[in-house]
């Protein structure tokens, strides 16, 4: 019998070879969490045996987890898959945007970093891992999401996607975002996971860290993040729900260390995601919405 | 723990603007505890914040900037939710006719529609739209959901009057089942919990009548195996495999398939899905075959079992348009049907759909969110069945050559109620 993560992912498969047919140059990006894990999963089965018809893109904010770096590296050749980083730190000394500071949040300056890799390799089509379930603005958003020669996105003016028709043509300079994950939920990408026994970053999983609590959540003690004189250093059991920048990124209580408790989990959650760990969508209502009209991810 | 497999519903709203459809989603969402504490509580912040009371329900899926500010829909919102064996996929969509083309990408898909109108106004022009709509894409089941009960102090003949309308329209418009039910979506009546205002009335649920309807119904077709081929696969060793995603009757091992528009017949000698090799596979699975003998198949050719699509240049379609400017007799386009591109012009209109009257009257323009009755004429040989027979090979967008923009979506054959 079919179920629903059969469905889920035939679906995605199908995303995935429609925009390789439609589109000249697409690319995928690659952060290493969870979901570009299935996508790039998900990648290699929809053109198995050859090898990946795009390479794989990691905007690279040097904030990062060194278990993620390591999984990335590991899971790009594991794929035997082109890797190409693009790195805020060049738009950083390039001067295309205001240094933050060492641990000031790059979260948002990755869109200029992004949209610049997007230019200089000419590509017309982006595919990328985030789900309608994470957040109200990505709820609206077309699976084939249209982007101007600016990077940016219109949710008024968003093209009609009726039934399975996806159509992926732009004209020169703009670009699309696809999202083959589009109709997932969290739970279902953990379901997935499990399913199909599947590597993931050390970090998604229970165990043993130094953390403070800083903005409501737990953050992880190292270099991107330095205690404050008013916090103090807790060791507590810690597992990531998403994993994001070091320093924005909150770590949850839990002693999942399997992916069959992570899915035992995830199905009693009563908190969100983002809710649990994210601080970069916690600026303003619609913190996603206004990095999303930018060009954000 | 394993969790048990689930079946998947696609459930669109429609209905027209301000009759509660977003309001009635959040009510669902909410009381069926599917709403992470932090989603309840950013949508309590956002109403507190714009003075709308304590709780907007509609913000649950209008998430948008514009969306809160002017109290409507724009887009279609996705939301999830989840039973034991059940996983919704839910589309809110708007109801002002300004975003019909929004309401059908998001009607497009569904299983079930959910209508919603509000009981003091009746069915206006804009719900008989979107039922129209509904119809044509394939929908078979609609839930009424009657909705503002309270606003007519749970009137039972009021409540009747309307139903009375809809039943009409409904069975007119050809759905297979219909289900009314009295709500008050803003007081949570009916939704998920039984109302106590509504005595009189001892139907389902909006949400025990969700639970009662039938998944995957878009699969459901009268045609023989359809794979439109995506993508061609080169095979370790040597041989090929095509690529896509299966829809119609299922397709085994050893069928005999006819490749169009080509016309050559041949067999399958190998099916592999994700999980890997297959002796069969269903519709809506995404595989690739191998075939028997050599053939120079490629994408936006089609593999096909008996009863076979018909090749043709010419056919007949009612095509709902959503372009700003009108599509007139000879004027080129192109036209996206499966995995195929090929250039289309109007060949002739027959005419637009009156919607008060459903009948057609002759029209020399297709115009803003019209429904149009046309023979379109492709420049390639395309492979169609009659939509109602798939909805795969039965549908197809129209695209705009210098804007790349979507401008139609058409449904091949004649619906029946027209
Ligand atoms: N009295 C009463 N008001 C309701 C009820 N349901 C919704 N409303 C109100 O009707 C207004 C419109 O509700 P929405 O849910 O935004 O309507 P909609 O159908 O989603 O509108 P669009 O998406 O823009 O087409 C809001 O002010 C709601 O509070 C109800 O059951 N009773
Ligand atoms: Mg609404």
């Amino acid at each position: 019998m079919t179920d629903h993560l059969d469905l889920l992912e035939s679906h995605a498969i199908f995303i995935l070879r429609e925009v390789v047919a439609e589109c000249e140059r697409p690319v995928l990006l690659f952060s290493g969490g969870k979901d570009s894990a299935v996508l790039l999963h998900l990648a290699a089965k929809a053109f198995a045996p050859q090898s990946l018809p795009f390479p794989v893109l990691h905007i690279d904010t040097g904030q990062n987890f060194p278990e993620v770096i390591e999984f990335r590296d590991d899971a790009v050749e594991r794929h035997g898959a082109r890797l190409l980083v693009a790195s805020v730190q060049d738009s950083i000394d390039q001067g295309k945007v205001a240094d933050p500071g060492p641990m000031g949040p790059r979260n948002r300056l990755q869109t200029v970093t992004l949209l610049d890799a997007i230019t200089e390799h000419g590509f017309d089509a982006a595919f990328g891992g985030a789900r309608r379930d994470e957040d109200k603005a990505r709820a609206k958003e077309r699976i084939l999401s249209f982007r101007d020669a600016f990077g940016q996105w219109d949710p008024r003016q968003q093209r009609p996607e009726l039934w399975q028709l996806y159509q992926g043509k732009v004209n020169a300079g703009e670009h699309l975002r696809a999202f083959p994950l589009s109709d997932w939920t969290e739970l279902d990408i953990w379901q997935y996971i499990e399913r199909e026994e599947m590597a993931l970053p050390r970090i998604y999983f229970a165990h043993e860290r130094d953390v403070v609590r800083r903005d409501g959540m737990y953050l992880a003690v190292g270099p991107h993040v330095t205690p404050r004189a008013d916090e103090t250093v807790e060791r507590l059991v810690v597992r990531f729900r998403t994993v994001g920048d070091a320093n924005l990124t909150g770590a949850v209580l839990s002693d999942a260390s399997t992916l069959a408790a992570i899915v035992d989990e995830i199905s009693r959650a009563n908190v969100s995601e983002r809710g649990a760990t994210r601080g970069d969508d916690k600026f303003s209502e619609t913190a996603m919405e206004d990095r999303k009209r930018e060009g954000y991810f | 723990m394993k969790l048990a497999t689930k079946d998947l519903l696609r459930l669109a709203t429609v209905g027209s603007v301000d009759d509660g459809k977003s309001t009635l989603i959040g009510r669902l969402l909410v009381d069926t505890r599917q709403l992470f504490d932090d989603q309840l509580d950013a949508v309590q912040a956002a109403s507190e914040r714009r003075g709308v009371g304590d709780l907007d329900l509609s913000f649950v899926t209008d998430g948008l900037r514009a969306e809160r500010e002017q109290g409507i829909t724009i887009d279609v919102a996705y939301r999830y939710a989840s039973t034991p064996t059940r996983k919704f996929i839910i589309a809110d969509c708007p109801g002002h006719v300004q975003y019909t083309r929004n309401m059908a990408t998001g009607a497009s898909t569904a299983d079930v529609a959910l209508v919603v109108l509000n009981v003091a106004h009746g069915l206006k022009e804009q719900t008989r739209r979107h039922l129209c709509i509904a119809a044509l894409l394939g929908v078979r089941t609609i839930i009424v959901a009657v909705n503002k009960m309270d606003e007519v102090h749970w009137s039972e003949s009021a409540y009747v009057g309307v139903v009375d309308e809809v039943t009409t329209l409904a069975h007119d418009l050809g759905f297979e089942s219909v289900t009314t039910i009295p709500v008050s979506a803003l007081w949570g009546e009916n939704v998920v919990e039984r109302s106590s205002h509504l005595d009189w009335y001892d139907g389902p649920t909006v949400l025990q009548a969700l639970e009662a309807c039938q998944a995957g119904s878009w699969t459901h077709t009268r045609s023989g195996a359809r794979l439109p081929v995506q993508w061609v696969l080169r095979q370790n060793g040597g041989g090929r495999t095509y690529a896509g995603m299966l829809n119609g009757a299922p397709l085994h091992e050893g069928d005999v398939v006819t490749l169009l528009p080509a016309n050559v017949e041949t067999t399958i000698s190998s099916i592999t899905s994700g999980s890997g090799a297959r002796t069969a596979a269903t519709a809506g699975l995404s595989i690739d075959v191998g075939l028997a003998h050599e053939t120079d198949a490629g994408r936006g050719d089609l593999l096909a079992t008996a009863p076979l699509p018909q090749v043709t240049k010419e056919f007949t379609a009612t095509v709902c348009w959503f372009g700003e400017q009108p599509w007139r007799a000879n004027q080129r386009l192109r036209l996206k049907h499966t995995t195929k591109v090929t250039p289309v012009r109007l060949r002739e209109l027959t005419g637009v759909v009156d919607i008060e009257t459903l009948s057609v009257r002759s029209s020399d323009e297709l115009a803003t969110n019209d429904i149009g009755l046309a023979t379109l004429q492709t420049a390639d040989w395309i492979a169609v069945d009659d939509y109602r027979d798939n909805r795969v090979t039965g549908s197809f967008v129209i695209i705009d050559e210098a804007t790349n923009a979507t401008v139609a979506a058409g449904m091949v054959g004649r619906a029946s109620f027209l």
